[in-house]
């Protein structure tokens, strides 16, 4: 027999909430729409920080970034906690099949002590620097103005304390907990690493969100990826033997990727905003871009050797390319 | 007197078996179930083995695997990869 | 090569200690000072941040695995509560009033944690604490948006859900949560995780969640069940955070002890006021009772808060100092409060109502001492002037208390048949307050809570849309008629008999 489902169709009162039916109009929203626009206190703020009683508890002016409104500022991704954690937690297991795959059949020992060396003095003191990330964009998550803006900040934040564990990982499977030692220490002390390490110090001291997230995001992130996972593991470590090593860190590879289509989108919608905004952001952009190149030229030189001014100067081209599509000229020097 | 310490746990099928091995390992405990919950109070200590859930289960298990399904609880944490621990100091 | 057999395998608690703890360093281009400024100014004082204990050792890639797992089922149960008319399994379209009230007053303050959270987890120069407090910012942003889309589907069909967005800036009695978590991000970083970590999650959200929650499942809401379990087992790792940031100052140095005694008394006070909007749901909102506010704060309040700071003790540190007035108004505030919002339910964004005779049995079986006496008394009054077609509305503006802007409706700890009423004057001014405790909030930083946005105040004054209640209800995206008033007679009354007949019978 069977059985009969009793529904009944209702008509709904209304599509959605006020402030999006303001925004969107009357159809329903996504829930990415629900989750993000207009859900940070905007008016009628009740004390002034005690730590800072010149600022207002949610300060739009502490950016020399000015926009009409902060929520232009969105995420192509449409990332809310929910569709993050999913996708997330699937590159997730990518990458823990990755280890274990390692892991298990020893790639590590087929490659040549010189190579290993290659790889942890390049790739962990890289934990530190996304340590360094992952405060910075925690400081334009808790100031910046405008949830679509600052949201995808704390996905970024966490996302790099995820890179900094893998790459702590990485450390003590090709080289133990010696690695990791050896690796601060090149942090704290080998010159190849100082202006890196000045970089991100330099970075932290900064208080204005946007140009915190243009120096870390846009520019140090926006060369470093392309430049250490693409071309310096990926290409030149990988054909030298070191494919365990590009299979480790797959998961940065795709990540820097995926977060570059997003932070190249803000920048342009900053920049279209007005011509002040664009003057700011080509005035940041040179400025920490100058100082990225620098801080990483050292870095590629053992592992690219005598094509790395050749290496450099494509991977700035690349920089300055991205940079004009969003409507940033720009112009580094190496 | 020893003051309780508690864990709530959402009451489904993945909860079954730390219930079970918390009321093998803890003979003071007091387990009450109520509506789609179940709370387990003790004096002063209340400890999660990470064997004594896999006895029950069957299978591995990840202790901190009960993160999905915890509600609540009171009293100070320790935990390392064999046993969660609730504890008061006095 | 054999790297992997010269090295002893690690245990968990030393593998997560490289993983996070290890990636901090000592910076030398840039002071201490410059990048994290804001850590001294409260006189708190660290010597070692290395002896912070990490209680749960979650890294980031359990922390996907686990929360990923956590949201999948809850948007599994929210899509089917929405294809299935899940809102048609309420026991009353009354009990959305407790809902709406969670929309508008509850869920922004979890926005305003994430941003608060954020900023500790920046500005605490310790890895381990800023890797926790990072956690619960993100945890938090989770809490403000399931319940965004949890309460999404309800918003579709009854009135009061929609406009929550204006209504947290611009609602006269949105301003107690906003004010209280404004209060802790404009306090400094350690008073920020001792306000929120400790005395809110700790000390009083069990209050909130567990209880409310089981209320929620006894009403046949399982949206707002599964957002409530799930968003909880969020808590026991902040609860647990909060619990060890208090062990961490106390330890650190005993000029901390009193600074922590003062958040403690502060926060607490501020929580319990709070929190007397719940006691109110929890006492009158639900067409079907879980458990009494009293008897929920006998279990999470008193049980449980005498054994943590029984705990405590051995560092010197004493119950808060409202403790024991906490427990004398115990048996009062939700009857209070439930009485002052039904004169204001004109001004309300949910309905309000008077109790039935079965809530009356309910309420004096669970309040022996006080409701017969006290309050009973009162409902009858205002039950005559309904029957006799004149129910009663106060549309004189209530005195908010300029501390916790509740309005200044609470009795003297000692006599429940006087209203408590404190002031003070402070540089030509005066302030009014509802309890000693809400005075010496006030007395201890003046110069703060004398810039409290007062929504009372801004009415009388026409900025609030331009004077004229029919102004402020625009400005407040208040519907007459419809959000607000007696839930006898209301459109959610109505529709939800019709829809809810319409599911049982054969009539389309």
């Amino acid at each position: 027999m069977p059985i009969e489902l009793r529904t009944i169709t209702i008509e709904p009162l209304r599509n959605n909430y006020d402030h999006l039916e303001k925004r969107f109009g009357h159809k329903p929203a996504s829930r990415y729409q629900e989750a993000s626009y207009d859900i940070q206190p905007v008016e009628n703020l009740h004390y002034r920080p005690t730590w800072d009683p010149d600022q207002t508890l949610y300060d739009p002016t502490l950016s020399r970034i000015r926009m009409r409104d902060w929520y232009d500022l969105k995420d192509p991704r449409q990332l809310y906690y929910g569709s993050y954690t999913q996708a997330r937690a699937r590159q997730q297991d990518t990458e823990e099949a990755n280890f274990e795959f390692v892991e298990s059949n020893g790639l590590v020992m087929l490659m040549t002590d010189a190579l290993r060396q290659q790889a942890l003095d390049l790739l962990v003191p890289l934990r530190h620097v996304a340590w360094g990330a992952d405060q910075n964009n925690m400081m334009v998550c808790g100031y910046g103005y405008g949830t679509t803006f600052k949201q995808p900040c704390v996905f970024y934040a966490l996302d790099q304390l995820g890179i900094a564990q893998y790459l702590s990982r990485l450390g003590l499977l090709l080289g133990g907990q010696d690695a990791l030692v050896a690796g601060k220490q090149a942090w704290m002390e080998a010159p190849a690493w100082q202006d890196m390490r000045r970089y991100v110090e330099d970075v932290m001291a900064v208080r204005d969100p946007v140009e915190v997230f243009v120096a870390q995001d846009v520019v140090l992130d926006g060369l470093l990826y392309p430049l250490v996972y693409e071309r310096l593991v990926d290409d030149l470590l990988a054909v030298q033997g070191g494919t365990a090593v590009s299979m480790l860190t797959q998961f940065m590879t795709r990540w820097g990727a995926e977060t570059r289509r997003w932070s190249d989108s803000v920048v342009k919608t900053m920049a279209a905003e007005s011509a002040e905004n664009r003057a700011v952001l080509e005035e940041w952009i040179t400025q920490w871009g100058q100082r990225a190149v620098a801080a990483l030229a050292p870095l590629a030189r053992p592992v690219a050797v005598d094509t790395t001014d050749a290496l450099m100067t494509e991977q700035i081209a690349a920089f300055a390319g991205r940079a004009a599509k969003a409507g940033v000229t720009i112009k580094l020097e190496h | 007197m020893p003051s309780n310490v508690f864990l709530v746990l959402q009451s489904n099928d993945d909860t079954r078996a730390i219930v079970d091995a918390i009321e093998i390992d803890n003979p003071k405990a007091t387990i009450t179930r109520q509506p789609a919950m179940v709370r387990i109070d003790a004096p002063n200590r209340l400890v999660v083995r990470r064997e004594t859930v896999e006895e029950q289960l069957g299978n591995p298990f990840d202790l901190q695997a009960m993160h999905v399904n915890l509600v609540t609880l009171g009293g100070n944490v320790e935990e390392d990869a064999d046993e969660f621990a609730l504890y008061w100091d006095n | 090569m054999d790297t992997k057999a010269r090295q002893p395998k690690l245990g968990l608690r030393e593998k997560y200690r490289l993983l996070t703890r290890d990636l901090g360093w000592d910076p030398t281009y840039q002071t201490r000072e410059t990048l994290y400024p804001y850590a001294e100014y409260e006189g708190i004082k660290i010597h070692d941040w290395d002896k912070w204990e990490d209680p749960f050792r979650l890294t980031m890639d359990a922390y996907w695995k686990y929360q990923s797992e956590k949201d999948r089922k809850f948007y599994a149960i929210l899509d089917a509560h929405a294809q299935n008319n899940g809102h048609l399994n309420i026991t009353d379209a009354r009990y959305l009033s407790a809902i709406k009230l969670f929309l508008q007053a509850i869920s922004p303050g979890e926005y305003t944690s994430h941003q608060g959270f954020s900023r500790a987890g920046r500005e605490l120069p310790g890895v381990g604490t800023q890797v926790a407090c990072q956690m619960q910012a993100l945890d938090e942003l989770r809490h403000a948006q399931t319940q965004i889309h949890a309460l999404s589907n309800y918003n579709r069909f009854y009135n009061g859900f929609h406009a929550f967005v204006q209504q947290r800036d611009r609602m006269w009695y949105n301003s107690v949560p906003r004010s209280f978590f404004d209060d802790a991000m404009t306090g400094g970083p350690f008073e920020f995780v001792v306000a929120i970590a400790f005395a809110f999650e700790y000390v009083l959200t069990n209050l909130l969640f567990v209880p409310f929650m089981s209320g929620a499942a006894y009403n046949g809401d399982m949206s707002t069940v599964t957002f409530g379990f799930s968003a909880q087992s969020d808590e026991a790792r902040h609860m647990t955070l909060g619990l060890e940031s208090i062990k961490f100052l106390l330890e650190q140095d005993p000029a901390n002890v009193p600074i922590v005694q003062g958040w403690l008394d502060k926060w607490f006070w501020r929580g319990l006021r709070l929190l007397s909007l719940v006691g109110t749901m929890m006492d009158y909102m639900l067409p079907k009772r879980v458990m009494s506010w009293a008897e929920a704060w006998n279990i999470y309040g008193e049980e449980n808060g005498s054994a943590l700071f029984k705990d405590l003790a051995r560092y010197g540190i004493r119950k808060p100092k409202g403790w024991e007035d906490a427990s004398k108004g115990r048996d009062h505030i939700s009857h209070q409060f439930m009485l002052g919002l039904y004169q204001w339910s004109f001004g309300t964004a949910f309905h309000g109502w008077i109790p039935t005779d079965e809530e009356f049995a309910w309420l004096s079986e669970k309040y022996p001492d006080t409701f017969d006496r006290y309050y009973r008394p009162r409902w009858n009054e205002l039950r005559k002037l309904a029957a006799a077609g004149t129910p009663f509305k106060n549309y004189g503006l209530p005195m908010l208390c300029q501390t916790c802007q509740l309005p200044c409706l609470f009795t003297e700890p000692d006599d429940p048949t006087t209203l408590c009423h404190r002031e003070v004057e402070y540089k030509g001014e005066r302030y009014h307050f509802c309890s000693s405790h809400c005075q010496e909030i006030f007395d201890h930083e003046p110069e703060k809570y004398v810039q409290a946005w007062l929504p009372m105040n801004q009415l009388t004054q026409g900025t609030s849309g331009g004077g004229g209640l029919e102004n402020w209800m625009k400005y407040v995206n208040l519907v007459d008629g419809q959000d607000n008033g007696d839930f006898e007679g209301s459109q959610d009354q109505r529709n939800f008999a019709q829809w809810k007949h319409n599911s049982v019978s054969n009539q389309a």
